[in-house]
């Protein structure tokens, strides 16, 4: 079974219509890249998963339940594109109050920290960090009581390639423990770390596939280029 | 709704506040510099301070509360946190409890600080007992965070956020009571003074002074505490989980 159920989803914002008809899977237990240019509908559809777009057709069913069933709320993590955390607050107050709010203890946050590789800066104000560490502290508190299904819109954006790398180990240790993560990217270069890619474009779903059958069904072996092919061959 | 929630928001507000100090010292600060001039202005024994001295006192928190809770939460809206929030086991209570809760606390802090100095040093004097003055002025904090929560929905940026002040507020201080007695007023003034939370404030807060607690003063507190629930619900009533 699926961890995500993607049905005719129809998403209007600001009188466009962002996702016109969408239907895909997110398989359970493995590393799904969501990608495309920014302006796809790739932050639409994870809001939609996560259970705070309003939709105005279609069925989004996340764990067997519609998408934004309380009964959902301590199993989905989230990171929004923008970090949402607490500037004025330190690291670590940021993260205790995610985690009292999930009834988490101290040990989950030491845990989210580390694996962020924070903890040296545990105990800095957020406001006084650079981007790239306050966008980990978002992360972090996505990942708190390592929920089911983690959702996370461009985690790595702005990260220096060994962090990236470190992230990227995380993400299939997670994976492999049985969660299933939908990681969103603008960039190609990520796709080939991902187990299963979705490929977006103008809210259209333009390929599903692993990185092995999108070169397989292009013939190109640059997934920059497989894209292209994607785009051409749609028109 | 869930106290452990609640209380996770409460303490997560208080540890925001604490890193600002200059807000805090100015929350403090401001009333008392305020009852101060406002005897210096009219004289120790004079009936004008001895007689606003007090509602005054139990007026300052609920102006304070509104514009730091409306603040505070559009901040919370536009910085990505609040769209985090409503993906969590959070109930919108929580929230708003959480803040209510919050400011309550800095009230507490506040009315003690202005009462110890107006009592104290400035020679105010109420009939009443002085204790009661605080707790209403505890109450009005809360319904001035209530309100500053639920007004915080209508506003875009922090500019919009902070002339809600002057359109509400404004309009209920002048028709409460203080500057006119409400017997005083033209009909139609009185109509709407009314229909203002701050009325009934303001009336409890000068019962209490004058240590005249009968059927009007219960009516006063009980009109407060529904105005304090109805802006609670109202408030979780603007939060949404789903946007556009």
């Amino acid at each position: 079974m699926p961890a995500v159920e993607v049905n005719g989803l129809r998403v209007a914002r600001g009188g466009k219509l962002v996702l016109p008809d969408l239907s895909c899977r997110i398989p359970a237990a493995v590393v799904t890249g969501l990608l495309g240019p920014s302006g796809s509908g790739k932050s639409t559809l994870i809001r939609s998963i996560v259970g705070v777009q309003q939709v105005a057709g279609g069925a989004v069913e996340v764990l067997g339940q519609p998408a934004g069933s309380p009964r959902l709320r301590s199993r989905v993590g989230y990171m929004t594109q923008a970090p949402s955390v607490y500037g004025d607050l330190t690291v670590r107050e940021n993260l205790r109050f995610f985690a009292r709010v999930l009834g988490l203890g101290a040990d989950a946050v030491e845990r989210a920290i580390s694996s962020v590789s924070l903890l040296d800066d545990a105990d800095r104000v957020v406001d006084r960090l650079s981007g790239g560490q306050r966008a980990r502290v978002s992360l972090a508190s996505a990942l708190l009581g390592e929920p089911d299904l983690l959702v996370l819109d461009e985690p790595t954006v702005g990260l220096d390639p060994v962090l990236r790398r470190d992230l990227w180990e995380l993400f299939h240790e997670l994976a492999a423990n049985g969660r299933t993560l939908l990681v969103s990217s603008h960039v190609m270069d990520e796709a080939d770390r991902c187990d299963t890619l979705l490929l977006l474009r103008e809210g259209r779903l333009l390929a599903a596939a692993t990185p092995a059958g999108l070169r397989a069904q292009t013939g190109e072996d640059d997934l920059d280029t497989a894209f292209l092919r994607l785009v051409e061959g749609a028109r | 709704m869930s106290l452990r929630v609640t209380w996770a928001v409460a303490r997560r507000v208080l540890e925001q506040l604490r890193r600002d100090p200059r807000t805090i010292a100015l929350i403090i600060g401001v009333p008392c510099v305020l009852e101060f001039l406002l005897q210096q202005l009219f004289g120790r024994h004079s009936p004008v301070f001895q007689h606003v001295g007090a509602p005054l006192l139990g007026l300052f928190p609920f102006v304070t509360m509104f514009l730091v809770t409306s603040i505070t939460m559009l901040r919370e809206r536009t910085s990505g946190t609040l769209e985090r929030l409503m993906t969590l086991p959070l109930a919108k209570l929580d929230l708003l409890s959480g803040y209510g809760i919050a400011f309550a606390l800095v009230a507490v802090v506040q009315a003690t600080l202005v009462s110890i100095l107006a009592f104290g040093l400035l020679g105010l004097e109420v009939a009443g007992p002085q204790w009661l003055v605080v707790v209403l002025a505890v109450a009005n904090a809360v319904l001035g965070s209530t309100l500053g929560l639920f007004v915080s929905a209508f506003a875009q940026t922090e500019f919009q956020a902070v002339q809600f002040m002057p359109a509400v507020v404004f309009p209920q201080f002048l028709l409460c009571g203080l500057f006119v007695a409400r017997d005083e007023m033209a009909t139609w003034l009185r109509a709407i003074s009314a229909l203002f939370p701050l009325t009934y404030a303001y009336d409890a807060l000068a019962h209490a002074a004058a240590d005249t607690l009968g059927v009007r003063f219960a009516v006063d507190v009980a009109v407060v505490c529904g105005c304090i629930v109805l802006a609670l619900a109202l408030g979780a009533a603007t939060l949404r989980r789903r946007t556009p």
